[in-house]
């Protein structure tokens, strides 16, 4: 069935890109536009996240939509053993648009294939979560002016980190640079430096973050380097101190340079970069409603034009 | 051998499978489900070849295989022949190649991919080049040899 869902943005042209970002900038001037009067969204979150809920939930409630839905699958037919695909049938009489987060990868998708009503994927499992993407994408284009040309540097934990995946197929089109900061157990995954090479995406990666290895970024995209994704303790013991950004290591950094981080955050960001003119981490999440109200608008058909008359 | 028609029996009407592979034939045996077929059916293994050392084949009366059936068999050893057989004659005869999507053939090795976890069919998109097929679900690749089947 063809429709406007949004499952992965990591194909959208430049075109499409720019569409969703002036949206956004349109709404963070002014959140609140009831242009979604009288339709419904539903919230379907087969797998908890607080986060991503509330986002989606106020920028409905932001547009003047009703939100129906779940936060926790214990309380729907799921837990009886009703599949996805009913789930979704049952829901798309209600609603006019269905946000959904699923643990398992390739829900979204599927979904969008059993219903004429459009989806948006809030996450499937360690798969795809545009409307993270999509945020980014935003914050970058804010604080930079500008996706074309920009040094990106990834840190933490590249294997494991779906949002830093996203992020470098969607910056595909705009001539990036990445830098690829981690521990060597945590390495970005072949697939996405052979996606890069392909589309001839210069990439360098490299194991010291320091002060000067840092000092070229534009993007400082900072990940969570976890303890549960080594096999070998002594390993991770050796490098959890190592890819934590402290304050001194910013003296060289450019003015434009920002810190990104999907959050939560617990210790690879130290407290006193908070106050630094380079942390960009809450505003970031902030972005998140903006884009967010983009991403439903274009599912309904909304244009630019439609939202600023 | 000095005459190699005679290491299996000609065949009236019906298909030939050739070319498998020695250690692929009693899998294709089980995909085909031939134990079921009442009509005629020769298997033979470890036949002299040509093209390798070695060769199996498998010959079945009355059975016209569509492009879905041979699209299976193309997963498990993509380069067989197949020959049509109409009253002795060979009136077809042409390589089993893997399709570019399979459908509903290929189990994802991923246990966390929607389809691993709901009645639903599975596509694979397939990269020859790489020799890998990749989920349409979940995205996950896996190598040609490698794979299970549904």
């Amino acid at each position: 069935m063809e429709n406007k869902s949004i499952v992965s943005i990591a194909n959208y042209s430049k075109e499409q890109i720019k569409q969703l970002l002036d949206m956004a900038a349109e709404f963070e001037k002014n959140p609140n536009r009831r242009i979604l009067e009288g339709k419904v969204v539903a919230t379907l979150f087969f797998e908890p996240s607080t986060r991503t809920r509330l986002s989606f939930e106020t920028a409905a409630n932001r547009l003047g939509a009703r939100v129906i839905g779940f936060t926790d699958p214990k309380v729907t037919s799921s837990s009886k053993g009703e599949t996805l695909k009913d789930t979704i049938k049952m829901v798309s009489n209600y609603a006019d648009v269905i946000v959904m987060r699923h643990k398992l990868e390739g829900a979204a998708l599927y979904a969008s294939e059993v219903t004429n009503v459009p989806i948006i994927n809030a996450g499937d499992g360690s798969n795809l979560h545009p409307s993270q993407t999509m945020l980014d994408l935003y914050s970058i284009y804010k604080t930079q002016g500008t996706l074309e040309n920009l040094n990106i540097y990834m840190v933490g934990d590249l294997k494991y980190g779906r949002t830093v995946h996203s992020l470098l197929m969607s910056m595909q089109p705009y001539n990036p640079t990445f830098h690829f900061i981690s521990p060597k157990e945590l390495e970005m995954p072949e697939e996405y430096k052979r996606f890069c090479k392909e589309k001839g995406i210069n990439y360098i990666e490299q194991q010291d973050f320091t002060a000067e290895t840092i000092a070229d970024a534009d993007i400082l995209y900072m990940t969570r380097v976890q303890r549960e994704r080594f096999t070998d303790l002594m390993e991770y013991e050796r490098v959890k101190d190592a890819y934590i950004l402290r304050v001194d290591m910013l003296g060289k950094c450019r003015d434009n340079m920002k810190i990104l981080h999907p959050l939560p955050r617990v210790n690879e960001i130290a407290y006193d970069v908070d106050d630094s003119s380079h942390a960009y981490y809450f505003q970031q999440a902030q972005n998140g409603l903006y884009a967010r109200q983009a991403l439903i608008c274009h599912v309904l058909g909304f244009k630019l034009e439609d939202i600023t008359e | 051998m000095k005459n190699k028609d005679l290491q299996v029996a000609a065949l009236e009407n019906g298909s030939v499978i050739d070319h498998i592979p020695v250690d692929k034939l009693f899998t294709l045996v089980q995909m085909l489900q031939l134990d079921k077929f009442t009509e005629p059916v020769t298997i033979g293994n470890n036949l002299e070849s040509h093209k390798c050392s070695k060769k199996g084949i498998i010959k079945v009366s009355g059975k016209f295989f569509t492009d879905d059936e041979l699209s299976r068999l193309a997963v498990v050893c993509p380069d067989m022949k197949l020959a049509v057989i109409r009253d002795y004659e060979v009136v077809e005869k042409r390589d089993i190649v893997l399709p570019e999507t399979l459908t509903d053939v290929v189990k994802c090795a991923n246990p966390v991919c929607i389809t691993n976890n709901e009645p639903m069919h599975t596509i694979f998109n397939v990269d020859k080049e790489q020799g890998v097929v990749k989920c349409h679900y979940c995205g996950k690749t896996q190598t040609i040899g490698n794979i299970k089947l549904k």
